[in-house]
Parts: C-alpha cells; structure tokens; sequence
C-alpha cells in the first residue's frame, strides 16, 4: 500500500511538472486560435526555438541559468513578430487547408534549419549545478530541478491569469476572441493585438521549451513529434481561453505520466483514445464555446 | 387530410432565457403568396430555421402537407416538397449556373448518388436544368461561373436552385435584399410567374415588394404572430403602425 | 465563357478522355522498356501516385481537411505484411484484404469523425495516426515495433509472375493496380456522386439546403479514399517485402500532402506530377544532405502557399491561359 502511495505522489508530481510545461507551451496556441482563427500547426517550433537558443547561449555565451532563459524567450517572441507581419498575417483570411500547408511549411523549415545547426541528436537539458540532485517537499524527495519547474511555472501561470483578467490588454484580447469585427468597431487596432499577442504566446512556448528540456527532449523533430500534444491538450482545453489549457495541460500530463508508468505497453494509447471520445461528446472542447 | 401546405402548432422557442418564438400558430394554404413581415429582431428568420429544419424547436410541432415533420432533419423535409432560398446567397460559387441548378434536379430525381457514369450522361438531369434556366432567361449564362455574375442574377440563381427541387412550399427569404433596384423588378418578375400551385411565404422588409406580391400577410413581432390579413387589412392595422413607426396614424 | 474549373467535371462536362490523359501510363511504359534501372524507383514513384490520388479524392474534391491519411497507408501496409507472415503470401488476396480491411477502418473511424469539422476534426486525424503509431510501436508481437517486418513472403502473382530481382514484376504490378484505381477515382469525379461531393465542398449549407444526405455522402467517399489508401500502404509492402513505423505517423501524413499540393490539388494528374516530381528530385538532390532538402521543400511549401495555390498543374494553367491571351 505504501509503494501504490508513492507511486501515485510520484506520478502525481513529475505529471504537474510535465502538464505545467505542456501548459507554458500550449496556452500560446489557445489564444491566437481563438484569437486570429488560425491554425498554426508550427506553434512547436517556438517551443523548440526556446530551448535550442537557450543551449546555446549557456554554451557560447556562458551566460547564468535566468538570464539565458530570459534572453531565449525574449529572441524568439521579437523573431515571432517579424513571422507573424510578414507570414502569418496574410494567411488570417485564407482557408484551413492554405494555413495547414503553410504551417507544416515553417515546421519543415525549423526542423531542416534544427538539424543543420545541432545535428540529430538529443541535446541535454541546461541544467545549473544548484538544481542537480533532490530536494526534501513534505518529507518526500523529488528532484531538485522539476520543483523549479513547477514552482517557476506556477507563478507565471499566475502573472499570465492577472495580467489578463486585470489589464486593459487582457480586456481587448478578451473582447476580440469573443467577436472580431465588434472589437474592431471600437477601435480595438486588432493588427497590433494581434501580433503582441502571438508575441507573447510564442515567448510562453519558448519559455516552456526551455525549462522543459528536462520533460521533453530537445531534438530537431521536436515539432512534428510534439505537434499532436500540443493541439490535444488546446483541443481539450477549448480555444481562446486561458483556463481550459490549464486543465487539458494537467490531463495530458498525469494522465500520459500514469499510463507510462502502469501500463507501458499501451504507452499515449488511452490518452488518444479519450481525447477522441472527448472531442466527440464536446467537439469545443471542455471549456470552449459551442459553434 | 390537411387543409394547410404547411402548418405549426404552439412551435415555441427559448434560447437560455431569451423567447425568440413564442407558441406560433401559423397556417400556409396551398397556393398561399403570404408575406411575412416585422421589425428587425422579430425572428422572422428563425421561424423558417425552424420550418426547415435548421433550427429545432423548444416545443411545438410542424406539418407539411399534413405530415408531422417536427422531428426530421432538413433533406428529409426537402424530400417532401419544401424548398427555401437564403436571405445571403448560398451558392456553389466556383461551379456553373447550370451545375448549381442540376445538383437539385439531380437529388430530386434520386441520381445524386450514382458513381459509375459520367454525370454529363444524365440528359434529363442537364435538360431540366436548361429549361429551368431559359424560363428566367438565363440560358446564355449556364456556363458561366456563378462568382463572375452580377448580384442580381446570382439572386436569380438563388431561386433557381429551390425550382429545381419542384417544392410545394417555398419560403423566400428576402428574395430582393441587396440588388440594385435596376435587377429587382427582374427578381419582381420572376416572383409574379412563380406556378400558381406553390404555396410561397416571402420574408421581407420592402413594403413595395410586400404589397405588389402577397395576397396575404402575417405580422410577426418579438417572436409572436401580432395579425394575419389582407394587404389593405394589415395597412390600415393601428398595432402595425405602432409597431412600425412607433407611433398612431394621423387622421 | 470564363475558367477551365467550371467545364472540369459537372453536368455539362465532358468526360471523355483526352489524349493528354494518357501520358503518365506512355511514360510508365517507356520507363519500362528503356529505363529499366529505374523500375524500383517507378514502382515507389506508382504507390505514392495512388496514395496521392486517394488523398486528393478526399481533401481536394471532399474539401476535408486531414493529416491522418498515413493512418490507412499504414494500416493497409501492415495487414498486408502481416496476412503474409500469419496466412497466405498470395498477393492479389493480400492486397484484396488489405484493401478491403482499411476501408472498414476508415467507415469506422470516419463515421466518427465526420461528425465533427474544422480544428476538432483536424485534430482526431491526428490522434487516429498517433494512436495507430503508437498501437505499431508497442505490439511488438505482431508489427515488429520498430524493426518492422522483415523478409515479407511474395509468391508469384497468380502463381505465374514471380517477384524478380530487378523490380520488373513488381513496377507491372503497380503499374496495373494503379491504373485500376486511376480510371476508379477518374469516374467517380466525374459521375453525379463526385458532383454532389464538390457542393459539399463548395458549399455545405446548401447541400442540406437541397436535400443532399450530406453526411452519408462524405463518409462514402472518406471509405473509398482510405481504402484506397490502404491499397497503396499493400503494394509498398508487398514490392519491398518490409513494413516498418515509418508508414505511419504526422510525418507521413504531411509529407503526401506536399507531394499532392505540389502537383496541384484538385486535378487528379496533381496527383501524378507532385509525388513524381518531388520523388525522381528527392533521389536526385537530396542524397548528400537530406536537410537542405527539407529546407527547401519547406520554404517552396510557402512559397505555392502564398503564390501558386494551385501547385505545378495550376502554374502551367496560368501560362497556357497568358499564351492565349498573347496569341489572340
């Protein structure tokens, strides 16, 4: 009984730290869906972005932990926007099928791009020697660096929901994901919106790339292979909305931790399968809005 | 036996807390040319969302042609004889004019679903629609692209589609709207030499086009049927005077 | 009179074959007769034509959006591998069940999905490759996991034509199944059925509008397009005489889709020219390093996206059409 209980405080915990991650990269994906209608199927390659940028600058740069993390994240949001104006934005009134083959598109570019610079290989996660080892919580011992996960991800989860809730920006995005061409009636400039938060939402999933390097390893197939979590979890959650991520996020996470441990032979098995019998019972997801 | 081509009892509906059709009694008889009118906002168009199947009600029931068809979906209640056309063109854009027509002749005649011949071996299919085409004169433009005519022949086109299922019942929804007026009295034409045999309800806001067409007309007013009468009746009504222009007539 | 699109296919279409139609299959019988190193390459180059074609049936005159058409190339490929292994190495009764077994996968599996539209159906495409992928990786037993399977047994067709060493029985066996295949999909386009699927396409609203059993309709063209695809997914195993993960999965699934969209959607000969086009390139430029080829591939996937929607057949329309112009 003492061994099921760890095991479930185990699967428990390394399936937060795994479903925060997955929520850091997808909540991005969430909003410019609901927000802009497209389907950006290459959201995996700012992800992947985040964390190769942050190898390298800890490498050739020797820049400390923070301050890599920080400098990727920040890279690849600007890099977003220079996408987004250039690329994206012609595509927003184009059918699914052109913004489908654009995406995998920027997915084949990165990946092409990922294994010319870092080769094939796996790279290893940029852990500082502080957060090697364990780390005493609540009388259990679990390794040092996923506390920081989930701690670090936890409080940006946080500023994340304030900052939306609370500010005028969230207030716009809000009203825009509800009805476009209301919020453009008055005066919303959807163009800037738009892009500062695609901006934001590809920072997020570059964030999450990088401090989940440990959770999801970095190699340059990272956006086809990831590519069907990501949208489950956004499937799941409901488009447009911050909270229904959050809960797709913990699913995927525990739930995908559990069936690795308990049942390795089935593997993602039953997570796919209640993803479908999910999208078949609520097709917009748990907390999105019906068509 | 039902003396009505198409008919609802108490057809009612609710969304959330909001009554958009409040317990219609309608009744449209065979040959009917009723108009339906009422302020914006009314639910005129909801109430067709709901006879053709689009939209299913709260509660209440529908017949067409005496048969309870509250329960069917849209192609069924198409099958027995109920044709509408869309207040927004809704057109197969990219495809000819001739195509748009046939693809309803085709499923009226029960060949739509046939994969082994070619469909330009079906003469009669392309026959019904040619001739369909030539009674509103646009013959010359069957091959034509719909996208690449003016509005007003798309409307037409619009129209053409429903003729070619043969209905019974026609419900036009604003069949006018958005044509410039040198292309309506076109549309106004077609509207007059429209078989005397189907029953036809016009949604519509143009008093003009209401007045000239319908021999009957219902008032519909925030969800509920205010009057039902002659075109003088419903004109010299002091509760649709109101309702209109929110104020009594003078004298 | 305005656009080819509208005379194409259509109750007033022609459907008669034009002469022109028959180039690939002259092409194909040349590539035999005096190309004969390339047979292995042609029978490969025939299979993804299939593939393509099953998939353009289904997303270019269906209008349903997919990335998890890989999921019956695989299926079809593994039951074909493994009725082999397990039952008989008959080809012709291989390839008919194969044939017939991703069909009913896909009646299952689409009587589901097609309830749904948009990113939701998107995304269950997804998850039935993924979950086929992942079923492939973990039952070992049966698929190999990620060895596959080896050393497939092929007898000889009709116990006659056996399987040579230098492709040649293999590229006729191809080369007749798709011809088979090509006329099938040739004809639905063009029969009143693969009208009413193009107003599906067009226009959804109004099929329901005219009475069209819309969702029976669909689900009747997703059945033949998976099965088809699963013909294709046979033949590559029954040719290579291996089935292994790289049948399955998003990769796949995206990479046909290319190949179709290269050669242009919607024309059926997009389907012949994009994977012949991108496969002879592939060979050719790709062998040093395979990551410029997807570089490349990638950003001439933008390029048709933003410039020539209509892939390579829809380029030389354009200049047919400014030819015209000029002539005239």
């Amino acid at each position: 009984m003492d061994a099921f209980l760890a095991s479930v405080v185990s699967i428990g915990f390394h399936g937060l730290a795994y479903g925060m991650i997955l929520y850091a990269i997808s909540v991005g994906l969430s909003v410019t869906m609901g927000l802009m209608g497209f389907v950006n199927l290459a959201h995996g390659v700012f992800a992947m972005a985040g964390g190769y940028l942050m190898i390298t600058v800890m490498d050739r740069l020797g820049l400390p932990w923070l301050p890599a993390l920080v400098v990727a994240c920040v890279v690849v949001a600007l890099g977003s926007m220079v996408l987004e104006r250039v690329l994206y934005a012609r595509l927003y009134k184009a059918g699914e099928l052109e913004q489908v083959l654009f995406t995998i598109g920027l997915i084949f570019v990165a990946v092409a791009v990922a294994r010319l610079a870092y080769g094939t290989l796996p790279l290893a996660a940029p852990l500082p020697e502080y957060m090697k080892g364990q780390t005493e919580v609540f009388g259990r011992s679990f390794p040092t660096y996923r506390v920081v996960v989930i701690a670090v991800s936890a409080v940006l989860t946080a500023i994340l929901w304030f900052g939306v809730e609370r500010t005028r920006w969230g207030a716009m995005v809000r009203a825009a994901v509800d009805n476009r061409a209301m919020a453009q009636s008055v005066g919303i400039n959807t163009g800037v919106l738009f892009t500062l938060t695609f901006a934001l939402g590809s920072g997020l999933a570059a964030f999450g790339g990088a401090l989940g390097a440990d959770l999801i390893a970095m190699t340059p197939t990272y956006p086809f292979e990831q590519l069907v979590y990501f949208l489950v979890v956004v499937s799941i959650g409901g488009l447009g909305t911050l909270r229904g991520p959050f809960l797709g996020a913990l699913f995927i996470g525990i739930g995908d931790t559990a069936c690795k441990y308990w049942v390795p032979e089935f593997g993602a098995f039953f997570i796919f399968v209640a993803t479908m019998v999910l999208l078949l019972w609520r097709p917009q997801g748990l907390l999105g809005r019906a068509q | 036996m039902s003396r009505f081509a198409l008919e609802t009892r108490g057809l009612h509906k609710t969304f959330g807390g909001l009554t958009v059709a409040a317990n219609i009694n309608f009744g449209l008889e065979p040959g009917a040319r009723r108009a339906l009118i009422g302020p914006n906002g009314a639910g005129k168009t909801t109430f067709v969302n709901m006879l053709t199947g689009r939209l299913a009600p709260s509660s209440g029931r529908i017949l067409l042609g005496g048969e309870d068809v509250t329960g069917l979906a849209q192609e069924a209640r198409v099958k027995r004889g109920l044709g509408r056309t869309f207040q927004i063109n809704t057109l197969f854009r990219d495809m000819s004019v001739l195509d748009n027509v046939a693809l309803g002749v085709a499923e009226r005649l029960g060949i739509a679903g046939r994969m082994w011949r070619a469909a330009s071996a079906y003469r009669e299919v392309r026959d019904e629609a040619m001739e369909l085409l030539a009674r509103l004169g646009l013959a010359d433009d069957a091959g034509v692209r719909v996208l690449d005519l003016p509005y007003g022949k798309q409307r037409l086109v619009e129209i053409l589609i429903a003729l070619g299922l043969k209905p019974k019942v026609l419900l036009l929804d604003e069949p006018a709207a958005g044509v410039p007026s040198l292309e309506s009295e076109r549309i106004l034409e077609v509207l007059d030499a429209l078989p005397s045999d189907i029953a036809i309800l016009i949604i519509e806001h143009d008093m003009d086009v209401v007045f000239r067409f319908a021999k009957r007309i219902t008032v519909l007013v925030q969800g509920e049927v205010l009057c039902e009468g002659t075109p003088t009746e419903i004109a010299a009504d002091r509760r649709v005077h109101e309702v209109y222009l929110g104020e009594r007539p003078h004298g | 009179m305005t656009g080819t699109t509208a005379a194409a296919i259509g109750y007033a279409g022609a459907a008669r074959l034009r002469w022109i139609e028959l180039a690939p299959w002259v092409l194909a019988a040349a590539i035999y007769f005096f190309a004969p190193t390339y047979l292995p390459l042609g029978s490969y180059v025939l299979i993804m034509i299939l593939f393509a074609l099953s998939l353009d049936l289904i997303l270019g005159y269906g209008g349903i959006v997919t990335l998890g058409h890989s999921a019956y190339f695989g299926f079809g490929a593994y039951v074909a591998g493994v009725f082999a292994i397990r039952l008989t190495g008959d080809p012709l009764l291989g390839l008919a069940v194969a044939a017939i077994a991703a069909g009913l996968l896909g009646l299952a599996t689409g009587a589901v999905i097609l309830r749904t539209h948009g990113l939701a159906l998107l995304m269950l495409t997804l998850a039935i490759t993924s979950i086929l992928l992942e079923v492939a990786n973990k039952w070992t037993t049966v698929t190999g996991g990620t060895d596959g399977l080896h050393s497939v047994p092929i007898q000889p067709i009709l116990g006659m034509f056996r399987f040579d060493m230098f492709g040649k029985t293999a590229f006729l066996y191809c080369l007749i199944v798709v011809a088979a295949c090509w006329w099938l999909v040739r004809t639905i386009v063009h029969s009143p059925f693969g009208v009413a699927l193009a107003g599906t396409r067009e226009n959804d609203v109004r099929m329901h509008a005219i009475g069209a059993p819309v969702y029976r309709r669909r689900l009747a063209a997703y059945t033949i397009s998976t099965s088809l695809a699963g013909t294709a997914g046979a033949l590559l195993t029954q040719t290579t005489q291996f089935a292994g993960l790289s049948v399955l999965g998003v990769e796949l699934s995206g990479e046909i889709l290319v190949m179709l969209v290269l050669g242009g959607v919607r024309r059926i000969y997009g389907a012949f020219v994009g994977p012949g086009v991108y496969i002879v390139a592939k060979d050719y430029l790709a062998k040093q390093t395979p990551e410029y080829w997807y570089l490349g591939i990638g950003i001439l996937l933008i390029l048709i996206v933003m410039f020539a929607r209509g892939g390579i057949l829809g380029l030389l329309d354009r200049a047919f059409a400014q030819l015209k112009r000029a002539r005239a």
